[in-house]
């Protein structure tokens, strides 16, 4: 395909027609700065903070979704740049509140970190925020409608990438919200709870329920691993907090494979079993036909010298090995050589068929 | 899968057979609805009206346990047209012949009558596939658990053969797997006749092969599979199981059988996180460290080896099942020491290279790869099949499509299937234990058709019995589109275990049971609600109030 030739910053690139100017200047590691901007999602240029300059052009452009054109000269720092950019933040900020020292979303919020990066530390136009959590008896999604700075991203979500379309804009202006329609429950919807609207939320507008309160972002560790549900192996990330050690929430990356970001509702929401009381916690031995805990060495010591016996007194085709889709490759492979090897049987199979 | 997940939105045509990705394999579904907003068209095969069915093109709402006869009217559509691939056949096949007779006599108005589905539909879903640029098909248990899924995978495959939608970018044939490591552990040999890499345990140069590297004579006596475990402990031939990580009572068909079974042995031990229903008749039970708690490698459904990592400390005394296995056969006499699951994963790799010769942790650090593998410059594979089948010529077999095993006569004349729902997840020993899923769906249900439903009496959200020839269970009646004769049921409800219903009959080859045709029927037992039952408790019946 024909290439296009550009000028970001003064720095000449090529690049494929049909790009817009933030995913070239992000090629070239200039950042411009984004709220309603997703990868997974349509380009929209509704929150104008990605504002830049381009030479010829009537007005500053939005740089998430302005596509690129042959000899373009674009400026993303100019001094019109970054007031405008400043004005908007102002602007936006002007009904949210600003009350960050207590907001779960803090530390991970983009707006807290624009204000940050501008130097806004209040704005000109500011009025009391309305509303605020939104009454929802669902246990996992949380809504803020004070936070919401009405970027579009959960409904263009819910729409273009989930295709269940349970949110949408409600009224105009500062009465304006996102919400189910007729202002019903999340529960009341088509909303399969797959939280990817709180995956992509730019502020604190929509938060997981169930992390509230239990630690700071900068208190989280977060490590990346699959899902350990179903077969598509999404990549997740566990979000523990460094102190109680308990996990917190799940969260997901853009750029991941094979789920770009998004989970669904068991992989987002369905980690509760980690810490349930439920757990068994010590090795249990059925005594008198009840399980009474036991030490780790007598339960051992009890399976060894009951399979050895087994094994003596009826031969290796006696004993039959379980392995399982729940565990991993090497502990499926260690099962396998543990019957084959030690028991000496190759009865040994695994819920692959069930 | 021969395809990549990546692939799926790029396809034309999907076609879809007893599988219902949007809720079992949410992210694949993710995928397809992508296809469906670009334009692809979709033929989905299935009794109930899923999300995709609804959207489908063509909806072809078939009698379970019939799918092999509607496949091989399609092919019938496409031989009598002269649809099919030439060139693909000439090139990278043989026995289209044979093929040619078989599906001569298998009409779409023969299809018809023992389908369901109407000729037209079939004929014009056989054009609308065969005709595609890039036709992917794509199939679960809806296909396999059936005592005739071999032959109605085989035959997929000969229809995939066929018109040449195969061994292609977003062309092929993908089966779904549904569990998180249900690959990884088939490619592991946790099974009776394979070694890990699919390496046949008949095969003698194989067996001394793993003899010298484990350093053991190891067994050639043909093993049981696990529906032969449960009929042996019956017989009193099996005296021992050792399971780790599985829930034979609720996952395995006839669930009567399988508890008579477990009491029958001398000695059962469950590794498990939770006490489940198994381990209910076990000996002695061991706490295991859950998936979030340790080191390792899953293989997702598109054969991606990717990195499991430990991010809270095991509960409780609890460990890690590989730390269990080596310490168990260090004291039975075998000693296994790995200081960490790389060992682990590097012994394997080495023992089965041409698929996973080239995959190490140091590889697979950010993104997956997925196998065959063989070197350590190889980029994995992305899609199967490319320019030769593994057998070198693709090999079209017409296998004779049977029956389902159970048929249904006037006291039982539904035919149940049973599944999976998006809230919840398997023996639900886990998604149970989840505020989040158990807020969306908290009881067992059964979907019923209004036809139906108006036969029985039965009104939507209604209390029921669902009754077979082993067993009966409460269930909340959904009147749903589904097709007429056939109920269906989720397999999550411990209290309410679809598996006290369905029938021991197995695929010939696989073992696979028949989970979704048994005959049943339903009796209305009244408005009212379920006994909710805590998931920390379940040893209570459900019961109406």
């Amino acid at each position: 395909m024909q290439k296009i030739r550009l000028t970001i910053d003064d720095r000449q690139v090529e690049a494929t027609p049909g790009q817009t100017i933030l995913e070239v200047a992000s090629r070239l590691g200039i950042k411009i700065p984004t709220l309603c901007h997703d990868p997974r999602l349509k380009p929209f240029g509704a929150c104008r903070v990605c504002l830049v300059e381009v030479e010829k052009a009537r007005t500053l452009q939005t740089a998430c979704s302005a596509e690129i054109q042959e000899g373009m000269v674009v400026r993303t720092n100019t001094k019109k740049v970054m007031d405008s950019r400043r004005f908007i933040l102002e602007l936006i900020l002007s009904d949210h509140p600003l009350d960050c020292m207590t907001c779960d979303k803090c530390g991970t919020c983009t707006l807290q970190d624009l204000a940050y990066e501008y130097g806004i530390k209040e704005s000109r136009f500011f009025r009391q925020p309305q509303r605020g959590i939104v009454p929802d008896p669902n246990t996992m999604i949380l809504r803020d409608d004070s936070k919401c700075i009405l970027c579009g991203r959960c409904v263009r979500i819910c729409d273009e990438v989930e295709q269940a379309e349970a949110l949408d804009f409600i009224n105009r202006g500062f009465d304006s919200v996102v919400g189910p329609a007729y202002g019903d429950t999340l529960l009341g919807t088509t909303c399969e709870f797959c939280g990817q609207c709180v995956s992509t939320c730019p502020v604190g507008a929509l938060r997981e329920k169930q992390a509230e309160g239990k630690g700071r972002a900068w208190e989280l560790k977060k490590t990346q691993t699959v899902c350990a549900y179903c077969g598509v192996g999404c990549n997740l990330f566990l979000n523990v907090n460094t102190n109680t050690g308990k996990l917190v929430k799940v969260t997901s990356e853009v750029g991941t494979v094979p789920n770009n970001g998004n989970l669904c509702i068991k992989g987002r929401f369905g980690y509760d079993f980690v810490h349930h009381p439920d757990r068994l916690t010590e090795p249990l031995i059925r005594r008198g036909g009840r399980l009474e805990e036991a030490s780790w060495e007598e339960a051992m010591s009890l399976v060894a010298s009951r399979l050895l016996e087994i094994k003596e007194k009826y031969g290796s085709q006696s004993i039959a090995c379980i392995g399982s889709a729940r565990c991993t490759n090497e502990e499926n492979y260690l099962m396998m050589k543990f019957a084959r090897a030690v028991v000496g049987t190759n009865s040994m199979d695994m819920c692959a068929r069930t | 899968m021969t395809n990549s997940i990546g692939e799926i939105p790029s396809a034309d045509v999907l076609f879809l057979l007893g599988a219902n990705p949007t809720e079992a394999h949410p992210i694949i579904g993710l995928q397809m609805r992508a296809a469906l907003r670009r334009g692809a068209k979709f033929i989905v095969v299935d009794p109930r009206k899923t999300w995709l069915a609804e959207r489908a093109h063509y909806h072809l709402q078939v009698r379970p346990g019939t799918d092999c006869i509607l496949l091989n009217a399609i092919m019938n559509v496409i031989i009598s047209e002269g649809l099919e691939d030439k060139e693909f056949i000439r090139n990278r096949t043989e026995g289209f012949e044979a093929l040619k007779e078989y599906c001569k006599d298998i009409t779409p108005e023969k299809a018809e009558r023992i389908t369901g589905v109407p000729a037209r539909d079939i004929k014009e879903a056989a054009r609308l596939y065969a005709e595609a640029d890039k036709g992917a098909i794509f199939y679960t248990l809806g296909i396999t658990e059936h005592v005739c899924g071999t032959e109605t995978v085989r035959t997929i495959a000969n229809l995939a053969m066929l018109t040449g939608h195969i061994g292609k970018p977003s062309s092929g044939v993908n089966p779904l797997r549904g569990q998180n490591n249900v690959q990884g552990a088939t490619d592991m040999g946790t099974t009776p006749d394979k070694f890990h890499g699919y390496q046949l345990v008949a095969d003698r140069a194989v067996r001394e092969k793993f003899e010298k590297a484990w350093g053991v004579k190891l067994p050639a006596i043909k093993g049981l599979m696990s529906p032969e475990m449960f009929d042996a402990a019956n017989e009193g031939k099996l005296k021992a199981l050792f399971i780790m990580g599985e829930d034979p009572v609720m996952s395995q068909p006839n669930q009567e059988h399988i508890i008579s079974g477990l009491k029958n042995l001398e000695f059962v031990v469950a590794v498990d996180i939770f006490l489940n229903e198994t381990a209910k008749y076990a000996q002695v039970i061991l706490p295991a460290a859950s998936a979030a708690e340790k080191d390792g490698t899953f293989t997702n459904s598109e054969r991606r080896v990717q990195r499991v990592r430990k991010a809270v400390e095991p509960i409780g005394n609890s460990r890690a099942d590989w730390q269990i296995i080596c310490e168990l056969a260090t004291r039975m006499g075998y000693p296994m020491k790995y200081n960490h699951p790389s060992e682990i994963w590097d012994e394997l790799a080495s023992l089965a290279p041409n698929l996973f010769g080239g995959i190490s942790y140091d590889r697979i650090e950010k993104v997956g790869i997925q196998w065959p593998c063989p070197t350590k410059d190889h980029p994995g594979t992305q899609y199967l099949h490319k320019d030769t089948f593994a057998r070198g010529l693709g090999q079209f077999y017409a296998p004779p499509c049977r029956p389902p095993a159970e048929k249904t006569d006037s006291e039982f004349p539904l035919i149940l299937s049973t599944g999976r729902t998006l809230f919840q997840y398997n023996a639900g020993t886990m998604s149970r234990r989840s505020a989040g899923c158990t807020q969306m769906e908290s009881e067992c249900f059964v979907e019923i058709s209004p036809y139906d439903a108006s036969m029985y009496g039965v009104q939507d959200g209604d209390v029921v019995r669902v009754i077979s020839r082993r067993g009966e269970v409460l269930a909340r009646a959904h009147v749903v589109d589904i097709k007429e004769g056939v109920i269906w049921m989720p397999m999550h409800y411990a209290e309410a275990a679809a598996n006290r219903l369905t029938v021991s009959a197995y695929d010939n080859i696989t073992m696979t049971p028949e989970y979704k045709v048994c005959a049943a029927r339903v009796e209305r037992v009244g408005e009212g609600r379920l006994v909710k039952v805590s998931t920390g408790d379940r040893k209570q019946e459900t019961g109406t109030k």
